[in-house]
């Protein structure tokens, strides 16, 4: 077979990729987790964590740039590659941002919870659904797939819109919530994120299996659109 | 000599070849081939060994003839003349239509006559010396050879010599450089002179090079022909032509995809 050892080396580098997946998904969890039962102890072990899912994002950099410059890609392989390249960044993003939400139980301290946590695991739950679903999408080059779990965004998007009133209730209720209402916000925030960003997977997947790169789909920014005042990301 | 064939035009296809099939006697190795070429662009032709990318570039410039035996079906158009009628001298196209093989093959003769020669023999009537130069300036190889031009061309390291065969094809004016594999015998350096060469002679002349390194076609080409074996006769034929970056990117051809992933070939 003439590209046994390639083909092993692609393999591995979406072995790889998808083992920062999870890892980006098991943070992203343990992150509202932790938040939920206000653990600072296990917030701090994210931010550990964040640092090891930094390390393998560039240790998979480093990969694809050897079998760039050692294999010179063409077509799909090509594709495939640089897709990965754009794909690890994602999911690195991804560990920021539940590595943001940990920052954020730390930095509350003693202070208790605005309210209990119901949309926002929702939010989290359903996003690492979407992430997961959307990285065996690009294991397997599920085209179907990669294109129906972008429009699932909007489900993510209609539970922000729900925290956000909810949220706004307290504050105008009760100016003095403000603080604690806006961590929860940014919370809610990088959860809605995580969601715009499996979409940028699901278009590299499709980039990879058809050589097409379009926007799947925009929902962030009908939801932008939506809102009273002029937010900014 | 008549002049059978339109001067240089300005249409968008220079070459262009219409259901063309080239037979070795009773062994066909081309078929049904249609591949525009485009005027001052490079345009490679790909493809497995014994698919016939050689056979189509000679079919060019009518190169094939020369083997006893050889006929065609079909037309090769230059300048919308085809090139195959009898009114067409096959002189004429050798010359507006040049060649540049993949060997080094310079005449046992001095750098100054291996450029020389052939104009002369063309009925060149102006300044031979500064014909010369200009050809050498051209080729990129003025500088390393302007005060050694008597001295004998197969002196010269190969990359030096490909460069004076690039060069000596220029000293007739040609309209169309062909070139069979013009870089496989060279170190990598020489390959890259001879690839920028290639990019600076496409504003005056049209390129067609038939390469087997594919990085080449990537790096060098605007447009690329994949060629390959099919039908019951197994004769070769272009199953896929498109912008480079299309072929090197996102193929449509499924068998082009597998020979530029290294699947086969």
């Amino acid at each position: 077979m003439l590209r046994k050892t390639f083909e092993t080396e692609l393999q591995q580098v979406k072995d790889n990729v998808l083992l920062l997946g999870s890892m980006a998904e098991q943070s992203i969890l343990d992150s509202v987790e932790a938040l939920k039962k206000r653990d600072i102890k296990a917030a701090r072990k994210i931010l550990v964590f964040d640092s090891e899912i930094n390390k393998k994002r560039f240790e998979i950099e480093n990969q694809l740039m050897i079998l760039i410059a050692t294999q010179q890609p063409m077509a799909h392989d090509l594709r495939l590659l640089a897709s990965c390249m754009e794909i690890i960044s994602e999911l690195e993003r991804m560990g920021d941002y539940a590595k943001g939400i940990a920052n954020i139980n730390i930095r509350m301290g003693d202070e208790p919870l605005l309210k209990p946590l119901i949309d926002i695991p929702r939010m989290a739950e359903k996003g690492v659904d979407m992430l997961h679903r959307a990285l065996t999408a690009f294991a397997n080059e599920d085209l179907e797939a990669a294109r129906a779990i972008p429009v699932e965004d909007d489900e993510v998007d209609a539970l922000y819109n729900q925290v956000y009133r909810e949220l706004m209730t307290f504050v105008i209720q009760d100016p003095k919530t403000i603080e604690r209402a806006n961590w929860l916000l940014w919370v809610a925030h990088n959860l809605e994120r995580v969601a715009d960003r499996v979409t940028n997977i699901c278009e590299r997947t499709v980039f990879i299996a058809t050589g097409k790169m379009s926007e799947i789909k925009s929902t962030d920014d009908e939801f932008w659109k939506n809102q009273p005042s002029d937010h900014t990301k | 000599m008549t002049q059978a064939i339109p001067a240089n035009g300005n249409s968008e296809y220079v070459l262009e070849t219409r259901e063309l099939g080239v037979f070795y006697g009773d062994f066909q190795a081309i078929t049904q081939v249609n591949l525009p070429i485009h005027r001052h662009q490079i345009t490679a032709i790909i493809g497995p060994s014994g698919c016939g990318k050689s056979t189509l570039l000679r079919a060019f410039n009518r190169m094939n003839e020369l083997n006893p035996g050889t006929h065609i079906e079909g037309q090769v158009l230059f300048e919308s003349q085809n090139l195959y009628e009898a009114v067409v001298d096959p002189v004429e196209v050798r010359y507006r239509i040049g060649m540049v093989f993949q060997k080094p093959n310079p005449f046992p003769k001095s750098i100054y006559e291996n450029i020389a020669w052939g104009a002369r023999i063309h009925g060149f009537r102006g300044d031979l010396d500064a014909l010369v130069e200009s050809c050498l300036i051209q080729a990129a190889l003025w500088e390393e050879v302007k005060d050694k031009l008597k001295q004998s061309g197969l002196a010269l390291s190969g990359g030096q010599q490909q460069r004076l065969c690039i060069a000596r094809a220029l000293a007739v004016q040609p309209e169309v450089i062909l070139m069979d594999e013009p870089a496989s015998a060279l170190d990598p350096i020489a390959t890259l002179k001879i690839e920028e060469l290639m990019r600076e002679l496409k504003q005056r002349y049209t390129i067609v090079i038939v390469t087997h390194n594919m990085q080449q076609a990537a790096r060098v080409s605007d447009h690329t022909a994949m060629m390959m074996l099919t039908g019951d006769r197994r004769a070769g034929t272009v199953i896929e032509f498109n912008d480079t970056k299309v072929i090197f990117t996102s193929p449509e051809d499924k068998r082009t995809e597998d020979y530029v992933t290294g699947r086969f070939g």
